[in-house]
């Protein structure tokens, strides 16, 4: 998890060559490029798809056509709506309830080390028994199955806030930490002050993290859950329109599950950026 | 606490009227081994007087920084005893690391503020403080700036706005200089030595530069290589202020040459 942590916060640093004086062209020009590029792409393999459908002729039960899916998505929509705020709902709560675990434990631990010591084993099995093995049980345990849904999701959105937070918390400048001492610090102080911020990036790289395994979490739990009545969210409804043989709302309600991963991924990178970009390297701007 | 002129134990080369001053702090017999073993210091005898700007010069790895840490009460010695004649409260004691040791996500200001703010000083006396501290370095106008904003010179003035702000009355700064550029470290050279002599502190500075330490201080200390302690006192008799003249003075030459000297015996020892 730490390395896909790193690779996370260090992203962003790569692409920033140093510009020379034409610099707003430029940057107008890389924007320009940003957006064009996989914009032509998509669009191509979009037509390449929707050509392939119709000249071969497939039958839209085993591969229907780009245009079908958008009439698909249109006609139901009334009923994917409803849906994707279920699921966008559960994995909120799922990811909610996994920034308060995982800091909460992450402070705890970095209280006393042999609380960290007691309970990290359990956290890190937590983290590796796969929840698709896991759903069915808490399904049976738990009564109410959105419960049991977002305790599914929450298990994997946990460990990322939980380790990143841990790391941050343990990687504040030792130079600052003397200082906080010489200047007599309680340790409140020095948590307020000097640990909780220098953990912030660490924090904001593994809530980007738990955000997309919040979904994914929300959508397995689902998965399991199958028919057993947990309800409407986008996933069953996936599920269900692949049990009636309804191919393109199948895709309808995948390309909704995509958009709404990739606009989770975006409000947190937006977030992140908002919060660090007076000071982290991560959200800086090079200005010369 | 008494008074013992004749207590140093390392050889004095001559008699520097910072004598007279009274003692600030004394470290006697100090032995200091770290837990992995390193023996980091042994032997170790200190005096700093009042007012006075006491360099300690040495080979990387002699204990130096080990010393302010000590006087800081930042670590513990495992033997001897460091006397203090008069209490000192936290802030009293202002400390500069060599890196700038900002805290990136608090501008200038806040940054300056923080030894205030850890003191439970109220808002106002605070902002007052903080501008006066960020004056006297020359920072007036970057109160709102954020670190990454600044040049490595500019850093380094807030650390030392930061140090200066709760009005210590000793200043233990650990080669605060060395990562800079030769003009830059020139100049603030140039300006510690103006707020020295206007504010009166007493300080200890660690450099392993010996043109450094022969233009800023009153008394050169030199430290052996590991374990550390005070092999030779040197006092620098020259007039203040010092100024770009005093660096190509013969009594500059001779006196570094002097500290040079002593420093490649410390070495070699």
């Amino acid at each position: 998890m730490n390395h896909k942590v790193i690779v996370e916060m260090s992203e962003g640093l790569g692409d920033r060559s140093p510009r020379a004086a034409n610099a707003g062209s430029r940057a107008a020009h890389d924007a320009a490029v940003r957006v064009a590029a996989p914009l032509i792409i998509g669009l191509f393999l979009l037509a390449g798809w929707e050509l392939l459908v119709r000249l071969r002729e497939i039958p839209i039960y085993i591969l229907p056509a780009p245009s079908q899916i958008a009439t698909e998505l249109v006609q139901s929509w009334s009923v994917l709506f409803p849906a994707l705020l279920l699921t966008l709902e559960i994995a909120a709560l799922a990811l909610l309830l996994a920034v308060i675990s995982g800091v909460g434990l992450a402070l705890l631990c970095s209280l006393a080390r042999w609380i960290e010591l007691a309970l990290m084993p359990y956290a890190v099995t937590l983290q590796v028994t796969p929840v698709v093995s896991v759903a069915p049980l808490i399904l049976i345990y738990v009564d109410e199955p959105r419960t049991a849904v977002v305790l599914c999701a929450w298990i994997v959105a946990f460990f990322p806030i939980l380790a990143n937070t841990m790391l941050g918390l343990a990687s504040t400048d030792r130079n600052l930490r003397d200082l906080f001492q010489l200047y007599g610090a309680n340790r409140w102080q020095e948590l307020w002050f000097l640990r909780l911020p220098a953990a912030l990036p660490y924090f904001l790289g593994g809530l980007r993290i738990a955000g997309g395994l919040a979904l994914i979490g929300a959508v397995v739990a689902e998965y399991v859950a199958g028919t057993a009545g947990v309800g409407t969210g986008l996933a069953f409804r996936v599920l269900e329109a692949q049990y009636r043989l309804n191919i393109p709302r199948m895709f309808a309600g995948l390309f909704l599950l995509a958009l709404t991963g990739i606009a989770i991924y975006l409000v947190l990178s937006g977030l992140s950026r908002l919060l660090l970009r007076h000071w982290h390297e991560s959200a800086r701007v090079r200005e010369n | 606490m008494t008074r013992d002129e004749d207590s140093a134990t390392y050889p004095r080369i001559s008699q520097s009227q910072a004598h007279e001053q009274p003692e600030l702090v004394r470290l006697e017999a100090i032995d200091k081994v770290f837990a992995s073993g390193t023996r980091a210091l042994a032997q170790l005898d200190l005096v700093l007087r009042c007012g006075e700007f006491v360099s300690l010069l040495g080979p990387s790895g002699c204990g130096k920084s080990t010393v302010l840490r000590l006087i800081a009460g930042l670590v513990q010695p495992t033997r001897g005893r460091i006397l203090f004649t008069q209490r000192l409260q936290a802030g009293e004691i202002g400390f500069v690391f060599q890196e700038p040791t900002l805290m990136p996500w608090a501008t200038v200001a806040a940054n300056v503020a923080l030894p205030l703010r850890l003191r439970g000083v109220d808002r106002g006396r605070t902002e007052k403080a903080v501008a006066e501290a960020l004056a006297r370095v020359g920072l007036g106008s970057a109160a709102r700036a954020y670190p990454h904003e600044l040049s490595g010179g500019m850093k380094m003035r807030v650390s030392i706005a930061r140090a200066l702000v709760t009005r210590p009355s000793l200043l233990l700064m650990d080669e605060p200089f060395a990562a800079l550029d030769e003009i830059t470290r020139a100049r603030l050279d140039e300006e510690l030595t103006r707020l020295w002599q206007a504010h009166g502190w007493t300080v200890l500075f660690v450099t392993h530069s010996v043109f450094e330490a022969v233009y800023l201080s009153t008394r050169i200390l030199v430290m052996s290589a590991r374990p550390g302690r005070v092999v030779a006192e040197i006092p620098v008799d020259a007039p203040w202020p010092r100024d770009e003249d005093f660096r190509t003075s013969p009594t500059y030459t001779a006196l570094c040459r002097t500290v040079s000297t002593a420093l490649r015996r410390a070495m070699a020892a």
